[in-house]
């Protein structure tokens, strides 16, 4: 691998720096190549793939009424944005998004905290966790909004109901996870329960809930789009049901890259977040 | 009782129960340790030496008999014994000074008197300019040494040490041995200790208590005198006396591999 680096790479050319040897010089140049060609490749397949799904639309190639085409994409973002209704959907879906999450994140925590506190109740609920968890979610839809009446609260419960369960069940697994003798020392020192799980059960835990969370951003938004679907009058999930049932694939396609974008750059945030937290700790 | 009697074990017993049945682990155990005094419990593996320690600080209760501390039945963890584990067990989101303060926190005794008390042992112990540091940024001997002075920092009536050095390297554990023996003697702290390491235990005691196989007994109590000029672990590994030590604990011991 590195031979190859070598031989396709000639050696940076500054060989007058003091400060580092030349080979030295010559393997951080290599790595920082490398990763410049991968950035470079990565950036290539996105423009080559809308470039060609542009050029096979207007060919003829593909027939743009089903696949729809980027030029056509843009020319709905634009529509979009010019009667304001793009916003509103994504307002509508980042909404339900947020709230979902960062509620079933609290809640799931809590049901966690709850189930260390008493081995009693962790006994006797594992079983009824296990078959909920292993439930598809989903199917509790149609259970949902005849109880809570469609709407964005719907929608909502939907992402936290998705989420919830598999915090609690990771974050009490990250529980149990901690070295009993950490435990031990904070009894030594006299300790309460409650001081033992804010000294060391939640901080060692950090990481448990943060990975806990990144997972959960992509359920919520399930939860979410599932959830419009299934009712909603607003949001990207809602663009997306409705422009398959009126054939308008421009909207679909548009509405599917919008989304793609949002959960990514929500994923960049939680992982923000861990970096912040991990340095806080 | 006499005044310089600081813990007294007397008549304990404890047993462990589990599904497969009980287990004895100590039983009528009589042990009195002086204030000031390094004591070192010796004895077959898993004879109950940790029990022991558990006990007397507070963890477990005894199944019979009674502990005094200061002359106060042990009735629970009251944050009057330090406790060393044989890992060093700092935080690692916690930075040197924070770990230190772990203990004043829990107990509800962090003021600023005591927070200046902990960082002049810091101070005093070398490790000073390592308080905004973390722990994975100091070596296994200094971490130790953060462990013990986490445990001064609550000014314990006695210090109770698990096999402290058992995670560290042969070389590093002779020196941070050597190093914990001197704070330890400098703050006049009592102190127990649990080891498997006979030499270990010569070199650090006033005492050496060897413990009987399960459930756990007092065999034999050796105290220790060395006519070496400077009685610390390291030179009195050198006294002529050692080796005499060292055999006599051996033999007591009866290891049958």
């Amino acid at each position: 691998m590195y031979k190859q680096a070598n031989n396709i790479l000639p050696p940076g050319g500054s060989g007058n720096d003091n400060e580092v040897s030349k080979e030295h010089k010559d393997f951080l140049d290599r790595l920082n190549r490398k990763r410049i060609y991968v950035r470079v490749t990565q950036i290539a397949i996105l423009i080559a793939f809308f470039l060609l799904w542009e050029i096979a639309a207007n060919t003829g190639l593909i027939d743009p009424f089903i696949t729809s085409q980027p030029s056509r994409m843009l020319q709905t973002t634009i529509n979009l944005h010019r009667d304001r209704s793009l916003y509103i959907h994504i307002g509508y879906t980042l909404m339900e998004t947020i709230v979902g999450f960062v509620v079933g994140t609290a809640i799931g925590i809590l049901l966690a905290i709850i189930l260390w506190w008493s081995d009693f109740l962790a006994r006797v609920l594992e079983p009824y966790l296990v078959v909920i968890n292993s439930l598809p979610k989903i199917a509790l839809g149609p259970i949902i909004l005849v109880w809570i009446g469609a709407g964005p609260q719907a929608i909502i419960a939907m992402a936290l109901i998705i989420s919830l369960v598999v915090t609690t069940i990771g974050v009490h697994n990250g529980f149990r996870e901690v070295d009993p003798d950490k435990i031990k020392l904070l009894r030594t020192f006299g300790a309460t329960k409650f001081q033992i799980l804010q000294k060391v059960m939640l901080p060692a835990s950090i990481s448990t809930i943060v990975s806990a969370m990144k997972i959960n951003v992509g359920l919520a938004w399930v939860g979410v789009i599932v959830g419009e679907f299934l009712v909603s009058k607003a949001g990207l999930g809602h663009l997306i049901v409705y422009g398959g049932q009126v054939f308008r694939l421009d909207l679909v396609m548009t509405s599917v890259i919008i989304l793609a974008i949002l959960a990514a750059l929500m994923y960049q945030f939680v992982s923000w977040i861990e970096k912040k937290l991990i340095n806080w700790y | 009782m006499t005044e310089d009697i600081i813990v007294s074990l007397r008549n304990v017993s404890k047993k462990y129960h589990s599904l497969e049945g009980e287990t004895e682990a100590v039983k009528d155990l009589t042990l009195e340790v002086r204030r000031g005094e390094f004591i070192t419990i010796v004895g077959p593996s898993g004879c109950g030496k940790t029990t022991l320690l558990s006990l007397i600080s507070g963890l477990f209760m005894p199944s019979a008999g009674e502990i005094l501390l200061n002359g106060e039945t042990v009735s629970g963890t009251t944050g009057h014994v330090g406790y060393m584990l044989q890992e060093d067990h700092l935080f690692k989101w916690r930075t040197i000074l924070r770990n230190v303060l772990l203990g004043l926190e829990i107990k509800g005794t962090l003021t600023a008197q005591s927070k200046e008390k902990a960082e002049a042992l810091l101070q005093k112990y070398g490790l000073g300019d390592f308080k905004d540091h973390y722990p994975h940024q100091l070596s296994g001997g200094m971490r130790q040494r953060v462990a013990l002075i986490r445990t001064l920092a609550i000014d314990p009536d006695i210090l109770l040490l698990d096999e402290p050095f058992a995670a560290l390297d042969y070389q590093t554990r002779l020196k941070v041995a050597d190093d914990i023996w001197k704070i330890i003697k400098k703050e006049s702290k009592t102190a127990i200790m649990v080891t498997h390491d006979i030499a270990e235990a010569i070199s650090m005691s006033d005492r050496v208590v060897v413990l009987t196989k399960r459930p756990a007994q007092v065999k034999s109590i050796h105290k220790l005198d060395f006519t070496c000029e400077e009685r610390t672990p390291i030179k009195c590994r050198e006294a002529p006396e050692f080796r005499v030590y060292f055999n006599r604990i051996w033999k007591e011991l009866d290891v049958h591999v």
